[in-house]
């Protein structure tokens, strides 16, 4: 099996985080108490599908800039998969939005922008599916991924640093490195950033072989 | 058959642990969540492979 280094190793890094994340010790916080666990399933879903728009992004120009249908396939796989994890973020991220700032949704400038990042990826596939013509599909798709990607480092990059939001690291707070430790968390986040990361490429590269076969 | 016994051996540690008064009652019974979350997880990861090796054979029928 092509791959199989980066599979097993995707994977391994998930598991590690589903069970020592689990069992390591945590900063004690204040409402969020236990809670901060889910910084290692809950953020590594909004980090993998940044991964995966940006891949899709990079594959999109690569497409403008070679004509190479390929690449049309694989920018719309990852986009697919980043999708995924972000359905997943959001609804980890309401659940954990309810019992910690106790609402399901707040005015949140990063939930707004996240919900606007989203409604802007849907609109990509909508135009997609809107053009039969496969060359002209790739090429305007492509060029709305462009958009695409930079809206959503504005919406969920900038944006909610420069106003006021619930969200560690933005609109003044302070980020999570300030909390005492934190190298008992990062020792779990960052694995399991990866591995999403990992596995995310992988689910999409089976989406982009799927795709290559309807060819 | 072999594939079987393979299959039954992962266990062993398992029931090994559960046998012994130890590690799977530690934890106030956490480490058997923790158990119930890595197999459910094992079965995702292998459900992909398998997937992963259907693609492959549809290639290379191709």
């Amino acid at each position: 099996m092509k791959g199989l280094p980066y599979k097993i190793a995707g994977l391994l890094l998930i598991l590690f985080s589903l069970t020592y994340g689990l069992w390591s010790e945590v900063p004690e916080l204040p409402i969020i108490e236990q809670s901060i666990r889910n910084l290692f399933y809950h953020v590594s879903m909004w980090f993998a599908m940044v991964a995966m728009m940006a891949a899709s992004f990079g594959n999109a120009i690569g497409f403008l800039s070679s004509e190479d249908m390929a690449r049309d396939r694989r920018s719309i796989s990852l986009a697919e998969t980043g999708m995924f994890f972000s359905v997943l973020g959001l609804l980890t991220g309401m659940l954990w939005a309810k019992f910690t700032w106790g609402a399901w949704w707040t005015n949140d400038p990063k939930l707004n922008g996240t919900a606007i990042t989203m409604l802007i990826y849907l609109a990509y596939f909508v135009l997609r599916n809107s053009i039969d013509d496969p060359r002209k599909r790739a090429r305007i798709s492509g060029v709305y991924n462009i958009f695409a990607f930079v809206m959503m480092i504005v919406f969920i990059g900038i944006l909610p640093r420069m106003t006021d939001s619930l969200h560690p690291g933005n609109g003044g707070n302070p980020g999570f490195n300030s909390y005492d430790l934190d190298n008992r968390l990062r020792l779990v986040f960052y694995p399991a950033v990866l591995g999403w990361i990992l596995v995310g490429t992988w689910i999409a590269s089976l989406r982009y072989r799927i795709r290559n076969l309807e060819e | 058959m072999k594939k079987q016994i393979a299959l039954f051996s992962v266990f062993a540690p398992l029931t090994a642990a559960a046998q012994n008064d130890g590690m799977m009652y530690g934890n106030e019974k956490m480490n058997v969540v923790i158990g119930v979350i890595t197999i459910i997880f094992i079965g995702l990861g292998a459900y992909l492979f398998s997937l992963d090796r259907k693609i492959k054979k549809l290639e290379d029928e191709k």
